[in-house]
């Protein structure tokens, strides 16, 4: 039997527009099974709730939830079948207490052992023991190999997380993440409130794809409660998205030329995103556009002033991105240092079901605004490469950063006239959101109660699927050219660190 | 057609170099009132070896991010901080100003408090976004501090979510006002 066919068999409950079908402990093992032998089926997310694991496929162009309870604190490991699954089977046993029972890496994620009790999300969370222990590292055995340890406070001005390089001479052995010194609490934050209390959490899970977390969150509490949001509160989020694509794709391109010691086009772009920052303050209130997304629509409507900020900035971008391209490939200096450097293989992007630039670099065509697809968009253009170098990255992110253009000039053209938000009805449910934000799409899942309060939920970054790409990407290539895969990645911390 | 290719590309470029206007911001003038405050709290022997200009060394202890971008649009030409003696350095051991944002989470508090130990005195520590003030959105959560306070003693605070560059400048700036040797002030 295939995956989806495992999953489909089991209960299914009432979850829209994705279904999720629960399965029993021995069906659940014959999926792992399943997995272990069929590669077509992707993993997107996996998680929890007191007694139970959830994981999200993408198979057959669907979206699928399957679960499995977990009796006793245990269920049956994805990670021998889909290594994406370790870091969340490691997030799981820190939050939830639930241990994948032949799960290929039991070391702890986000829990560094400093939280008064754990697991936090648990039933009853015990005490912790004091100090709290040292992270282990997986070895590098071989001779002259040495470690550099970075982190969490780094030189620039990033998020916190440590990098443990083993090097040999110049090269990198191995390169391994240790995060979770962003975790808030996020999750724990976010249950027993109102879904549009909690959609400020979503709107903070990451704040540079504020706009396309807080969509995603919308979204599922919308799907959960059977809503949908006004006609022109769809167009408007559609254009703050599209800002927010606009604005970090200017500032990812920049800054992965200044890594290369390349400076004129960060400062270009510095100049042309500041633009794109000021018009969203004058259209929409706010330039990261944060909480402006709520379930029900959006809370700021756009005035014809609004409209011309948002034409004014983008006529400059649009102006200057052909020289800026121009200058980025016509520069040998430039284009030496980020060709051939940190490539990351199409097949292993696959396994990861690594999503955003990172995957479209590497030949995977997924883009949730074209499929699964969402309202407004209507078959956006999905630029694919398959170089899977830094420079593939960037290249992505310039076209799409052009699509972008496109996408808010036909927008803003035939906007929706009507109200932009509406009151939610007061009942429970369980829904499903995926947004594309710059990064990659961002999945949301979360469960109602009777009275509207959020019982469960789990907002999954892309970064999840990405983070171990760049430990892949880094590998034989020197250190000093960590700073520009790395930006070229830009994964978030905040996002995953929950 | 008359002259080079290569007069062809310099003159307008020349020209529009005299003619147009700088991209950057005019500056924005402190709160005057918080830099009095600060001024006070300031001793004779911080003003002699800090001089007029500030060495920033960031931490991020647990924000969302949001901020980080507001902190790095400070370096873009509109802002162009170095222009005010302001700039941002690698190493806690060479900075006068820590800039901290986030709630502080607990598994961020170590590596803080170490950095803060590495930076030499007078150190300023600036609280900046709401998390860092008091907790923001993040109060009451298990795996925070609560805001920088809670953690180490903080010269200014610097609220908003996040607080948009301006907002970070003027701060930033008032610390700069607050250097002043007593007499330059009224």
């Amino acid at each position: 039997m295939t995956p989806l066919a495992i999953i489909e068999a089991g209960a299914p409950q009432d979850c829209r527009p994705h279904p999720r079908f629960l399965l029993t402990r021995p069906a659940w093992q014959a999926l792992t099974a399943a997995l272990a032998v069929e590669e077509a089926t992707d993993l997107l997310s996996l998680w929890a709730e007191p007694g139970m694991v959830h994981a999200a496929f993408w198979t057959a162009g669907r979206l699928v939830l399957a679960s499995c309870p977990a009796a006793e604190g245990r269920y049956p490991a994805l990670s021998p079948a889909r290594p994406g699954a370790v870091r969340f089977e490691r997030m799981i046993r820190d939050l939830w207490g639930l241990t994948a029972t032949d799960g290929i890496d039991a070391r702890p994620w986000l829990d560094h052992g400093r939280w008064p009790a754990a697991p936090p999300l648990a039933a009853r969370p015990a005490p912790v023991p004091y100090p709290p222990p040292q992270p282990e590292f997986l070895a590098v055995e071989g001779e002259g190999v040495h470690q550099i340890p970075v982190g969490p406070v780094h030189a620039g001005i990033i998020e916190p997380g440590h990098f443990r390089f083993h090097v040999q001479g110049e090269t990198v052995a191995r390169l391994e993440v240790r995060l979770g010194y962003l975790h808030k609490g996020t999750l724990s934050l976010m249950l027993g409130k109102p879904a549009r209390v909690a959609a400020r959490f979503a709107g903070r899970l990451s704040g540079d794809a504020t706009v396309a977390h807080g969509w995603a969150f919308a979204m599922a509490v919308e799907a959960a409660l059977g809503f949908t949001p006004p006609p022109r509160a769809l167009a408007l989020r559609a254009v703050m998205a599209e800002l927010e694509r606009v604005h970090n794709h200017l500032n990812d391109w920049g800054f992965v030329c200044n890594d290369a010691a390349f400076a004129y086009p960060h400062a270009r772009c510095g100049v042309l995103r500041e633009g794109v920052l000021r018009a969203a303050r004058e259209a929409f209130g706010h330039r990261l556009m944060m909480d402006r997304v709520a379930p029900g629509g959006v809370t700021d409507d756009l005035t014809p002033a609004g409209i011309a900020a948002i034409r004014a900035a983008l006529g400059k971008v649009a102006e200057d991105v052909p020289a800026l391209r121009a200058i980025y490939e016509g520069h040998a200096s430039l284009q030496d240092r980020v060709v051939g450097t940190g490539i990351v293989a199409p097949s292993l992007v696959a396994r990861f079901a690594a999503g955003g630039p990172v995957g479209r670099a590497s030949g995977r065509r997924f883009d949730a605004r074209a499929t699964p697809s969402y309202a407004p968009y209507a078959a956006p253009r999905v630029p694919v490469l398959a170089a899977g170098d830094v420079d593939a990255r960037v290249r992505i992110r310039i076209a799409e950063l052009e699509e972008s253009l496109r996408l808010i000039e036909a927008l803003l053209a035939d906007l929706p006239a009507g109200e932009i938000l509406a009151p939610l009805p007061q009942r429970g449910g369980e829904g499903v959101g995926v947004t594309e934000s710059f990064r990659g799409e961002c999945l949301h899942w979360v469960a109602l109660d009777d009275g509207g309060l959020v019982r469960a939920v789990f907002p999954r970054d892309p970064s999840w699927l990405q983070w171990p790409l760049l430990e892949a990407a880094i590998e034989g290539n020197i250190v000093a050219d960590f700073p520009l895969c790395n930006k070229s990645f830009n994964c978030s911390y905040s996002g995953v660190d929950l | 057609m008359s002259g080079s290719p290569l007069q062809k590309l310099l003159w307008p470029r020349l020209a529009r170099g005299l003619f147009s206007r700088p991209l950057t911001d005019p500056a924005p003038s402190p709160p005057p009132e918080i830099a009095a405050a600060l001024a006070e709290r300031l001793e004779q022997a911080s003003q002699r070896r800090l001089g007029r200009s500030l060495a920033i060394r960031q931490v991020d202890a647990g924000s969302c991010n949001g901020c980080e971008l507001e902190i790095n649009a400070l370096n873009n030409v509109i802002y162009d901080l170095e222009r005010f003696g302001l700039r941002f350095v690698a190493s806690p051991r060479h900075a006068d100003v820590l800039l901290v944002t986030g709630p502080v989470t607990r598994n961020m508090r170590a590596a803080l408090l170490r950095t803060r130990a590495c930076t030499p005195e007078p150190c300023w520590v600036v609280a900046a976004g709401d998390c860092a003030v008091d907790g923001g959105v993040f109060k009451g959560s298990y795996a925070i501090e609560g805001g920088v306070g809670d953690a180490l003693p903080i010269d200014l605070m610097i609220p908003g979510c996040p607080p948009t560059p301006t907002q970070l400048l003027e701060g930033l700036l008032a610390l700069l006002e607050a250097q002043q040797p007593a007499r330059a002030k009224k």
